[in-house]
C-alpha cells in the first residue's frame, strides 16, 4: 500500500477524565461494548478479536499495548484494512484522548459507500438504546 | 447526518427527478424542452423537479434568450462520496458515547 494511497481519520478530545479509567473503557470487553460494537477483544499483544453488529463486524488483531498510553489493533472489513491507534496523554483537568485510523486505500471508496448507510442505521439503534440507560 | 446530507438524499430519492440529473450528467447541458421531451412527464413537472435539484445544488442555470439551460453540478454530491468526513462522523459519535459511559462509571 504506497503512502499516497492511504488516508487517516484523526478525533481528538479533551475529557475530564484520568487516563486509568478512560483506559477501563477501551480495554475492558463489557464496558467496549457500551460505546462501541459487542466484542471479543483481550488487552494481549497479537490476540484477534471482532467486532459485531448487525450490519456486520469489523476483524481486529491487537497490535500494541502501553497500560493507560496508548493501544492499537487492526481493523478490517471485507475489503478494508486500516489501524485503529488510541492515545491517552495526562492534562491537568483529564486526558487528551486521540484516536487515529489509518490505511484506506481510495480505490475502496465504493465500499465505503455503501458501508455507511448501514453505518447510519446503527447509530439510530444506538442512539434509541443510550436515550433508554440512565 | 447534517441537513445538507438529508436534502441530497430527499432529492434523489424520486425517480424521475434523479433520471433528470443523470441525464445531465450524462449528456451534459440541456434545455428544459429538450429534457422533457425523454422525461415521460410535463414541462411544468420537469421544471419543479429542476427546480428542486438547483434549491440542493445539484444542477445550474444559464439563461440565453428564451432558453435556459441547465447543468449537472457534480461537485454537489461530493459530501456523499468523502468518506473520511464519514469515518471522522462515526468516530466522533463513538466519542461521544464513550464520554457518556465514563460518566456513568465509577472512578
Amino acid at each position: 500500500m504506497s503512502e499516497a494511497a492511504t488516508r487517516s481519520v484523526i478525533v481528538e478530545r479533551e475529557i475530564p477524565h484520568p487516563p486509568e479509567k478512560i483506559w477501563r473503557a477501551l480495554t475492558q470487553p463489557h464496558l467496549i461494548e457500551e460505546w462501541l460494537m459487542k466484542n471479543t477483544f483481550k488487552p494481549v499483544v497479537d490476540h484477534r478479536f471482532n467486532l459485531s453488529a448487525d450490519w456486520g463486524g469489523v476483524d481486529c488483531q491487537v497490535r500494541t499495548i502501553e497500560p493507560n498510553k496508548t493501544l492499537s489493533y487492526s481493523w478490517d472489513t471485507k475489503d478494508l484494512e486500516s489501524v485503529v491507534t488510541w492515545t491517552l496523554t495526562p492534562t491537568g483537568a483529564g486526558t487528551r484522548l486521540r484516536m487515529e485510523q489509518v490505511g484506506f486505500r481510495t480505490d475502496q471508496e465504493p465500499y465505503y459507500r455503501g458501508a455507511t448507510v448501514g453505518w447510519k442505521r446503527y447509530f439510530l439503534a444506538l442512539e434509541d438504546v443510550l436515550s433508554r440507560v440512565d | 447526518m447534517t441537513a445538507a446530507h438529508d436534502m441530497l438524499f430527499r432529492t434523489l430519492a424520486d425517480p424521475t427527478r434523479r433520471a433528470i440529473f443523470e441525464r445531465l450528467c450524462r449528456e451534459g447541458e440541456q434545455t428544459v424542452g429538450a429534457l422533457t421531451a425523454q422525461a415521460g412527464v410535463s414541462q411544468p413537472a420537469v421544471s419543479k423537479h429542476l427546480g428542486l435539484l438547483k434549491e440542493a445544488g445539484l444542477v445550474r442555470d444559464r439563461h440565453e434568450g428564451r432558453q435556459t439551460h441547465y447543468s449537472a453540478q457534480l461537485s454537489a454530491l461530493s459530501p456523499l462520496m468523502d468518506w473520511t468526513r464519514h469515518m471522522a462522523g462515526f468516530w466522533e459519535s463513538r466519542f461521544d458515547d464513550l464520554e457518556e459511559l465514563l460518566k456513568r462509571m465509577d472512578q
